[in-house]
């Protein structure tokens, strides 16, 4: 009796240090791709894409106009695959712009809303989202199953590149941070998920590829330009304005970086 | 109104697989907004789904489910080109239905 006792002490501490108290990395990360597979059968993006859709046909603004003749780089009206290459230099305003910032711009040009209306709420919360988070989640939707194509066939472009490069490297603020510091090391974490190493094309196309995101947590529809402004809120610098040139060239930098990627978004984080 | 659904049917061997996901807050009434106010109760309670007008699944839901909520079923007997309409009903008398045909 005492000896089987024993036995059983033994299995039991044997099976509580291999699960509950001890989960070896390898079992935490399962758990927790697991836990994102199960979230992608829902993604309630597609219901932000929806509303989108509906915004973008509607006739709006003193010139009482859809945002349908908007051109986002391959010809007004034409938004299959659009977002896969973008950022990308536009003539007609001599810059850099990503998908939000060329938003905006046809939303000047097109339907006469001033740039002070157009950019006065970018990110909305849980119970109100943002008519920019509706509008992205529309338009990245028609770019699924693209492959990522930043060109830096442009002088501007390369600017951009290389400004987004020395700002991903550039440590800075309170903490002496940067983005390489919880972005540009493999096989460690700084939280309970592990992060992309976006500066190597593996990690910068499972980023770019899956943004914008709904992401669980907020219960909200999240954009590139607040993943990055909320990074630089996360490492104590003052916050980006929406965007600004740094966030494009941030954008651009990670964008070419994820070069060849398949664009699968919008998707779905933690 | 209400906001769209987005519903999937797909013909898998015999049964469509649908997968449904609803917009909606699905406000439990115990929580407190930004000013301190309780939010009251904003549900749906009722489901149904109908296979060219008859009815094969519905089920009376409460405030435990989440926000946006995603509902799976099968459905037996269903064919590619068949219309399925899915019907959802909340606590403030709010209704919508969004009609789509099974692919195969």
């Amino acid at each position: 009796m005492r000896k089987s006792l024993t036995t059983l002490a033994v299995a039991c501490a044997a099976f509580l240090a291999t699960s509950a108290f001890g989960q070896t990395p390898e079992e935490v990360k399962k758990g927790v791709e697991q836990y994102r597979e199960m979230l992608e059968l829902g993604n309630p993006a597609e219901l932000y894409a929806l509303k989108g859709e509906a915004l973008f046909k509607k006739k709006r603004g003193p010139k009482n106009a859809s945002l349908e003749q908007c051109d986002f780089g391959k010809g007004p009206g034409v938004l299959k695959g659009v977002y896969a290459e973008m950022p990308r230099y536009f003539a007609d305003t001599g810059k850099v712009q990503d998908l939000e910032s060329r938003l905006v711009t046809c939303m000047v040009q097109l339907q006469g809303i001033s740039e002070k209306d157009a950019t006065k709420r970018p990110f909305g919360n849980a119970d109100k989202p943002s008519e920019n988070e509706q509008l992205v989640a529309y338009i990245v939707s028609q770019s699924y199953g693209d492959p990522i194509n930043i060109k830096l066939d442009n002088p501007k472009m390369k600017e951009a590149y290389e400004i987004g490069k020395r700002l991903f490297f550039y440590r800075a603020g309170p903490w002496d941070f940067s983005c390489a510091t919880c972005h540009a090391e493999e096989n460690t974490r700084i939280r309970l998920q592990d992060l992309p190493v976006l500066s190597s094309p593996a990690g910068a196309k499972a980023a770019m590829t899956t943004w914008p995101a709904y992401r669980v947590s907020n219960s909200q529809l999240k954009t590139m330009e607040w993943r990055i402004n909320d990074c630089y809120r996360q490492m104590r610098f003052p916050e980006p304005n929406f965007i600004s040139d740094s966030v494009i060239a941030l954008t651009t930098y990670l964008a070419y970086t994820a070069n060849g990627g398949v664009y699968k978004g919008p998707g779905i984080k933690r | 109104m209400g906001d769209p659904m987005k519903i999937r049917a797909r013909m898998q061997g015999d049964v469509a697989e649908v997968r449904v996901l609803m917009g909606h807050p699905m406000e439990t009434g115990q929580r407190k907004g930004s000013d301190g106010k309780i939010i009251p109760a904003h549900f749906i309670k009722q489901i149904r789904a109908e296979l060219n007008g008859k009815v094969v699944f519905e089920a009376a839901i409460s405030q435990a489910i989440s926000r946006n909520p995603l509902f799976a079923f099968k459905v037996k007997g269903a064919k590619a080109g068949d219309k399925l309409s899915i019907t959802w009903e909340d606590n403030k008398g709010d209704k919508r239905t969004d009609t789509v045909t099974i692919s195969g």
